[in-house]
């Protein structure tokens, strides 16, 4: 995902040949805030880990904005992406969780959902982790013409218990996997996890069950690495474990460089 | 009789779930035709309200109409580039648009999903690879969905615009069944999905998607795309692995096939030999078959499993 060019500057490569480079200034209502989340799912246990680091072309914004937010005592969802969009979405998810229908509140906020459902409310239970998946993919698809500009997975437990990662695209095409990773480094840590989560490409290998324990390990390694390489990671590493206990939360330092 | 029951269910503007696209976007809460805002932002920008009159974009503000390239439809297209690179499933043949500056955004797609019918049924196959630019988004996902209790739909395009349609019209099926106490015909399905998509012809939607039953009239297979196509066939191939499949399809159908198992055989053939050339259809091929009964997934297999079993 490459970084908007916001402030009107031309590509390198549109330089070439004898002619001057062409300046476009041109309105993005977009741009890319970096970040890069991780969700792994186990038997009994999910986590959702993010960086905290906020950028926004060659600068850094904040050193502590992590991209988990809780939305109920089983389910948390990591966004990253365009920060304006991460945090209207997460109000509206939040929103649609818990605020009681008021026919005024809608005209404060954007004109995306159309059904205010008091969903606790109504129903006296809090939305499981996939029905919270399934509304999203609607509340995003509502807004095909015109995406919020925001990656998201959603870790949590299901109904049996059992560790739940929901992957989404910007416009709301989803689907339940073991693991995935998400943001700018997605692309690099994806196929670590692929070969250590997944097994692929092994040969010979015992397929046990991931611990907790690994589990942690390997998402703290993983995001080392992902610092190492990628410009918009690093800062501090924030984990949050999802059990039948509750969601419990780490913070673990990265390359601040 | 049956005019009554499409017109019971024909794409009604007004209905609130669906997305609507900016120019025809009305405010939240509104009972009557809104003063038409263009813009999502409109309710909350109150002072520049008067910019967004029915006439957008021609009264789009004046200072950012230049910077903007209009597109035929009159839109500008800041207002239609995704922000990156949306999740897709194959391409429709219908050709790609180059790829548009700004965020690095990617709109190549890659799939392989064929369906055939034969007396004994219709005998679907597809991939599972999703996309994002170059870069495998995914290589599970499921491309075949059922559409209510006996019909299937396949997958290919944008996926969140197939998953969302394809659901859509599975709602108003399931209505239409409890209305009316008998299952809804595959020819009412179809032309429901195609009525609602065509609404939103020339805005960007990407979907190729084949609807496979067995109704009253027997096997059934349509085909239905974005871009307002709905046509009923014997054979159909969907995705940029489709020539590749074709191949191996029409040669195979050449003889009817004796039995379903060879009807699946050759399906997952063909699939398999698609994933083998088309650098973007790959991962698992799932075959499926849609009898009088219902729909039921026949195999599940790893490309990378089946080409032990094939050979190169």
């Amino acid at each position: 995902m490459l970084p908007t060019a916001g402030r009107g500057l031309s590509r390198p490569e549109a330089g070439y040949g004898l002619e001057a480079p062409v300046q476009h200034h041109r309105f993005s209502p977009y741009t890319f805030n970096g970040g890069t989340v991780l969700a792994i799912a186990g038997e009994d246990f999910c986590i959702v880990a993010s960086d905290t680091r906020l950028s926004e072309g060659y600068s850094i914004h904040s050193r502590d904005s992590p991209k988990c937010y809780k939305l109920t005592e089983r389910t948390v969802i990591g966004c990253t992406g365009f920060h304006g969009d991460c945090l209207t979405l997460t109000k509206i998810i939040e929103a649609r969780l818990k605020v009681t229908t008021n026919a005024t509140c809608l005209t404060f906020f954007l004109d995306v959902l159309y059904h205010w459902q008091m969903y606790k409310h109504s129903n006296n239970k809090t939305m499981t982790t996939g029905a919270i998946a399934a509304m999203l993919s609607t509340i995003l698809y509502s807004r095909r013409f015109f995406p919020y500009y925001v990656y998201n997975i959603i870790g949590g437990l299901d109904e049996e218990g059992k560790g739940a990662v929901y992957s989404f695209d910007p416009v709301g095409s989803y689907e339940r996997e073991s693991f995935k990773a998400g943001g700018s480094a997605s692309a690099m840590l994806q196929p670590l996890l692929d070969n250590q989560i997944g097994f692929k490409n092994m040969q010979n290998v015992e397929r046990v069950p991931l611990t907790l324990e690994k589990a942690l390990q390997l998402v703290k390694d993983v995001f080392i690495s992902a610092a190492e390489r990628d410009v918009y990671t690093g800062d501090a590493l924030k984990i949050c474990i999802v059990t039948k206990d509750g969601i419990k939360e780490q913070t673990i330092q990265l390359r601040k460089d | 009789m049956r005019r009554r029951h499409f017109a019971a269910f024909a794409p009604c503007p007004q209905q609130r779930w669906r997305p609507r696209p900016l120019h025809r976007r009305h405010f939240v809460g509104a009972h009557s035709p809104p003063p038409e805002s263009k813009m999502a932002l409109a309710s909350v920008l109150r002072a520049e309200l008067s910019e967004f009159s029915p006439n957008f974009p021609k009264s789009f503000p004046k200072r950012f109409l230049e910077d903007f390239a209009e597109d035929s439809e009159g839109i500008p297209e800041i207002l239609r580039d995704p922000p990156g690179p949306p999740r897709v499933l194959a391409a429709p043949p219908w050709g790609l648009e180059a790829e548009p500056e700004g965020l690095g955004l990617h709109i190549l797609h890659g799939t392989t999903t064929l369906a055939f019918k034969t007396p004994l049924g219709v005998t679907v196959a597809v991939d599972s690879r999703a996309t994002a630019g170059a870069y495998i988004a995914s290589q599970a996902v499921r491309k075949a969905a059922p559409l209510g209790g006996r019909m299937l739909g396949t997958m290919a395009g944008g996926a969140a615009d197939c998953a969302f349609w394809q659901r859509l019209v599975a709602r108003q099926c399931r209505v239409q069944e409890l209305r009316n106490k008998e299952p809804v015909s595959l020819a009412a399905a179809s032309k429901l999905l195609a009525n609602l998509v065509y609404q939103y012809k020339g805005l960007g939607l990407s979907m190729g998607t084949m609807l496979c039953a067995w109704d009253k009239r027997g096997p059934g297979l349509y085909y239905v795309d974005s871009e307002g196509q709905r046509v009923a066939g014997a054979a159909f191939a969907v995705g940029s692995g489709a020539s590749y499949a074709f191949g191996v399809l029409d040669r195979g159908l050449a003889e009817a096939p004796g039995s379903e198992a060879a009807a699946c055989g050759l399906a997952r053939r063909a699939v398999y030999q698609a994933a083998r050339r088309d650098a973007y259809s790959g991962g698992s091929v799932r075959v499926f078959h849609v009898g009088p009964e219902g729909w039921r997934e026949v195999s599940h297999d790893d490309v990378a499993d089946l080409q032990d079993i094939y050979g190169e």
